[in-house]
Order: structure tokens, then C-alpha cells, then sequence
């Protein structure tokens, strides 16, 4: 009787669990496409984060880079 | 592989792309079996059903203060050794953490509607544990405050340093005060007051948010590296514009 009194309650627990577990789920699944997505893109048009990778010497020129990689940066 | 080459960032990345998928199929597998324990559990002596609701509020407390002692650490890593990884670390746990402490306070409430007879109380622990929620929405605030990412991270350590004093007071407030809520009945001197047959699907369903939290990390963690490629990648572009 008490159980089917407070079932409401244990569900809405349950449901609230699983929206905020489901919204992290998402957010962390459609922001890595969008970083990959983006970082194609850039990497596309010729931009790479070290000098040796770049694809042309606009880029290199522009940013007076030299031929040595950067260091590694986060 | 040394522990120490973990933090370079691009070695992550690679032990990242190779841990997601297997972590997520554990985390799948662990809800699986932890949420039929906790279906299966008997009926509390005292609370009735609703001690199910525990078996979502205890692990997402303890998760909520499990994401800011990594942040505290993190921030030392930050504002000793100015580790990138550190950064990344602390910035990716803050939204995680923040979600879980509020799933903390949303089963909480629903909790003690039925047994307590209102959603919310001024009580010690409650109100401890609200304003741990209020310091990851400060400290998600900063991140997105300050633009430049080492400046932003150098604030929100010094902000999470100061931020881990309520970490104990959530901890011990139910021995401080007198409070509504009730006391440590897990892990206690003496042993867990609780029965095994309710302490078993518990400690599965801590299990089970635990693994979901770290692979969680590690993917938030995984971006946030890739959006700082992409930061340097526009700094680039806009420099070649110019």
C-alpha cells in the first residue's frame, strides 16, 4: 500500500536520473563531433598546429614559424 | 606506459579514443546489473520503497563530491606545476559534477516529500550541499568568463581551492548539527548500519555512477583538448588574415 502511495515519487527520481544523465550523455557526444568537425575543417584549409604539418607557407610565413614542431601545447 | 606520459596531452587523446568505448559498454553493463539489485531490493523496514530512491541519491552525493576533489587536485596541479592536463582536467569535471549534485538535491527532495513531509528543509546537510551546487555554477561561470583559457584556470583553481572547505562541512554536517537529515550509515566506524540486502544493491549502483563518471570525465576531458586545438588553430587563421 505505502509502496504504491509514494510510486510516483520513486519514479520521478528515476526519470530526473536518467534526463540529467542523458543531457551529460549528449552534451559530451555532440560536442567531441563538433571539435572534430570544426578541427577538420581548420586543418582542411591548411591550418595545423605545428609548422611541419601546415600545407602551404602562407600560413608559415604569416606566422613566422620555423620548420621546428612546436611544443606540445594542450 | 609511465603514469607521468599521461600528461601529455596528445598521449591522452590516443588512450582516450581507446578506453571511451570499452568504459561505456562497462558503465552500460554496470547499470544494467545495478539497476535490477536495486528493482529486486526489498522494501525498507521504515521507508518503504522509497528506499530505491536512495540507490540514485547516496552514489550521485558521493559523485558530486568525488568531482570536487579531483577539481581540488587538479587546481593544485594548476597553480603548482601550470600543467595544460590540469586545466583540462578541472574545466571538464565542473559540469559533471555540478549535474550530479543536482541529481543529489532533485532525489533528495523527492525523497523527502514522502518521508520527511516537505521537498526542502534549511537543514546543515541540505544547505551545505546546495551551496557545493551554487560553487560549480560559480566555477563553470568563470571558465566562461575569462577568454583566455590559462588565466581562466589560474581563477577557477584559486576559486575550487577555496571551494573545498565545504567539502568536509557536507560530510560532517550531519555530526555537527542536529540535523534532519540522517547520519553516515556506510561507511562508519563500526561497520555499515544498513542491511546487506539493501547495502549490496547500493554499493552496485555507486559502482555503476562511478564508472559512468570517470567515462564521462574522460570524454569531457577529450574535448576540451580538441576545442584548445581548435583555439589555436582560429588564433592561427586570424593571424594569417591580419
Amino acid at each position: 500500500m505505502e509502496a504504491t502511495a509514494h510510486i510516483d515519487f520513486i519514479a520521478a527520481a528515476y526519470a530526473a536520473a536518467v534526463i540529467v544523465v542523458g543531457v551529460l550523455v549528449a552534451w559530451v557526444t555532440l560536442d567531441y563531433r563538433a571539435q572534430r568537425r570544426t578541427l577538420a575543417d581548420l586543418e582542411s584549409q591548411g591550418f595545423a598546429r605545428r609548422p611541419s604539418l601546415r600545407g602551404d607557407g602562407a600560413i608559415g610565413a604569416a606566422t613566422g614559424t620555423s620548420k621546428q614542431p612546436a611544443k606540445e601545447q594542450a | 606506459m609511465p603514469l607521468i606520459d599521461l600528461a601529455n596531452p596528445s598521449r591522452f587523446l590516443k588512450l582516450a579514443d581507446s578506453t571511451i568505448p570499452w568504459l561505456s559498454g562497462l558503465t552500460v553493463l554496470a547499470f544494467a546489473f545495478g539497476i535490477e539489485q536495486a528493482m529486486l531490493a526489498p522494501e525498507d523496514y521504515q521507508q518503504g520503497a522509497t528506499v530505491k530512491i536512495m540507490f540514485l541519491h547516496v552514489p550521485s552525493a558521493w559523485l558530486g563530491m568525488l568531482a570536487w576533489g579531483v577539481m581540488t587536485v587538479a587546481a593544485l596541479g594548476t597553480l603548482v606545476w601550470r600543467h595544460p592536463l590540469a586545466d583540462v582536467t578541472a574545466k571538464a569535471a565542473a559540469p559533471i559534477g555540478a549535474a550530479f549534485t543536482l541529481l543529489c538535491l532533485i532525489t533528495g527532495s523527492l525523497w523527502g516529500r514522502p518521508e520527511w513531509g516537505t521537498y526542502w528543509v534549511w537543514d546543515a546537510r541540505l544547505t551545505s550541499e546546495l551551496i557545493l551546487f551554487l560553487l560549480y555554477l560559480a566555477v563553470i561561470a568563470l571558465w566562461h568568463t575569462v577568454d583566455d583559457p590559462s588565466r581562466a584556470a589560474r581563477a577557477a583553481a584559486i576559486l575550487t581551492l577555496v571551494g573545498a572547505i565545504d567539502l568536509p562541512i557536507v560530510k560532517f554536517s550531519v555530526d555537527w548539527w542536529n540535523t534532519l537529515h540522517q547520519g553516515s550509515s556506510v561507511f562508519r566506524i563500526g561497520g555499515s548500519t544498513i542491511d546487506p540486502s539493501i547495502l549490496t544493491p547500493l554499493l552496485t549502483m555507486a559502482g555503476a555512477f562511478t564508472l559512468l563518471f570517470v567515462t564521462l570525465l574522460v570524454a569531457a576531458m577529450r574535448n576540451e583538448i580538441l576545442r584548445r586545438r581548435v583555439r589555436t588553430l582560429h588564433l592561427l587563421q586570424a593571424s594569417a588574415v591580419s
